[in-house]
């Protein structure tokens, strides 16, 4: 019996950036920074930084200005809700595609 | 090796204490029985080194199971009735994670109305969450087989329940041999598998699966859900041959055992097979013998793995019978019995076939008395019957 030949298949990965999918075809609203208001664009230093502790998806980097990375964000929203300055603002996906398709159109 | 005389789940924990089980996870009162008792009895007095972990319930059993086995432990519980119903998530989730746990089912009825006593209907209800089932005869079968299912198990990383008669076996006292530690260590391996939780070494398990297959986060091509779910099918299916090896490894270690699909009697020549799972084809035996002595060819086969579905067994050594009598304690409601429809789906393609008649009985622990398998029997042999879709035995009102 060679037990090898069993169970090729099974959902097993290693952790890392994607395992899930790209998660971010899922998103219809779009978080945008509004870096007028964001605390550590203001400040120009490393300081709150709520957005990115609470990302479920590890998203948001701890950098001035916090990125987000829209290939794996969901567009869940936490980070608009507990932005304490309302800096983050969520964007339906459509009108920033018709935005884009608009300013394509100009040239 | 030494002789006791026990029940059938002083029995089935001598299987698990021998094989070394690792965790223990079990919900100790109804529908439970003594078996888990007696597996905290060896643990307790050191004779089974193993972590014994009672929970609130049988969903929570089988969740330890699941998340001991996944860290590399040999696992064990058992249950009956709606205890089983109430794995029944985790039971899918056991065999899609392709965990060896070994359970063993005793056989009741399942309400409403309440019942406690036997039937089959609780694990032929779960017949399809990937489970390998296996249907014992006796007490000597039910501790050996348990062995043989770690074994199995492990061999072909997918669950196996070992179903026994609840009280006909399970609170039944029977001679039965007991094997020593030193035999069962040469038989069966160690479980070694190929990966168990590390915190050095971690990973995801049965994360959320799309549709469609993709790259992991190397680049390389991921099997999808139906991927993973084909493979535990084709595995199950290829595990017939391994517990076909593991009957003639047993058989040849301990000089007992061998019938890995059928254990037939007086089938060779016979006419008109009865078929049916668990204690009831060694009952059937007697009515064999005395439906012999009255001069008719009958003989009975006893289905000992129920899934994956021994199909080539059954055409090979059963199809040339004139007729094959389906006794079931179980029934797919508004069908037939299980087994029977099992069994004409696989003779479909013989270009010859029995005429398969389905029967039920002994449902809630309504007593099977042996007159009236004889009578169904021999009624069958004369032709002296009404062919129904369904035959319903024993019914006093």
């Amino acid at each position: 019996m060679n037990e090898n030949k069993f169970c090729t298949y099974k959902s097993h990965s290693d952790p890392g950036p994607g395992d899930g999918g790209r998660t971010g075809s899922w998103r219809v609203v779009r978080p945008v920074i509004d870096r007028e208001k964001c605390l550590p664009c203001k400040k120009n230093k490393q300081t709150c930084f709520i957005c990115w502790l609470l990302c479920p998806d590890g998203v948001v980097s701890k950098t001035v200005p916090p990125g987000i990375d829209l290939e794996y964000c969901k567009g869940c929203g936490i980070c608009a809700e507990e932005c304490p300055v309302g800096a983050i603002e969520m964007v339906e996906e459509t009108s920033i595609a018709q935005e884009e398709s608009q300013d394509a159109s100009c040239y | 090796m030494h002789h006791v005389i026990e029940s059938g789940n002083v029995a089935a924990a001598h299987g698990v204490r021998l094989s070394r089980a690792q965790v223990i996870a079990a919900y100790p009162i109804t529908p439970q029985t003594p078996l888990t008792e007696k597996l905290s009895e060896f643990v307790e007095s050191d004779q089974l080194q193993a972590e014994y972990i009672p929970v609130e319930s049988e969903h929570s059993a089988l969740s330890v199971c699941i998340a001991a086995s996944s860290a590399g432990a040999r696992s064990f519980t058992a249950t009956s009735a709606n205890g089983l119903l109430y794995m029944n998530e985790q039971l899918h989730w056991a065999a899609g994670a392709r965990l060896p746990i070994v359970m063993c089912v005793v056989n009741r009825g399942v309400g409403a109305p309440w019942t406690i006593w036997n039937d089959h209907q609780d694990s032929i209800s779960q017949r399809d969450t990937g489970w390998i089932q296996l249907y014992v005869c006796d007490h000597q079968q039910i501790a050996d087989t348990v062995i043989k299912a770690f074994y199995l198990a492990e061999a072909v990383s997918i669950p196996v329940m070992v179903c026994y008669d609840g009280y006909i076996l399970s609170h039944t006292y029977m001679p039965f041999q007991v094997a020593e530690k030193e035999e069962v260590d040469e038989f069966l391996p160690r479980f070694s598998p190929n990966y168990a939780l590390d915190p050095l070494n971690p990973a995801n398990l049965n994360t959320v699966t799309l549709p469609d297959c993709r790259e992991d986060i190397r680049g390389e091509k991921a099997p999808g859900y139906m991927e993973i779910r084909h493979d535990l099918h084709s595995d199950l299916r290829r595990s017939l041959d391994v517990w076909t090896d593991i009957e003639d490894k047993f058989l040849h270690k301990f000089g007992r055992g061998g019938s890995a699909c059928l254990e037939k009697y007086q089938c060779e020549d016979a006419e008109n097979i009865v078929v049916c799972m668990g204690s009831l084809s060694y009952q059937f035996r007697d009515v064999v013998d005395m439906l012999r002595d009255r001069g008719y060819s009958v003989g009975v086969a006893g289905i000992r793995i129920y899934r994956p579905f021994p199909d080539q067994a059954i055409r090979e050594q059963l199809s040339r019978a004139k007729g094959l009598l389906v006794f079931e304690k179980a029934l797919s409601y508004g069908n037939q019995g299980a087994l029977a429809s099992d069994i004409k789906s696989v003779l479909y393609s013989c270009s010859s076939k029995p005429f398969v008649q389905s029967y039920v009985l002994g449902l809630g622990g309504r007593q099977i008395k042996t007159q009236d398998l004889l009578g169904a029997v021999e009624n069958f042999c004369t032709g002296n019957f009404a062919e129904d879709n369904l035959h319903w035995l024993g019914l006093q009102i």
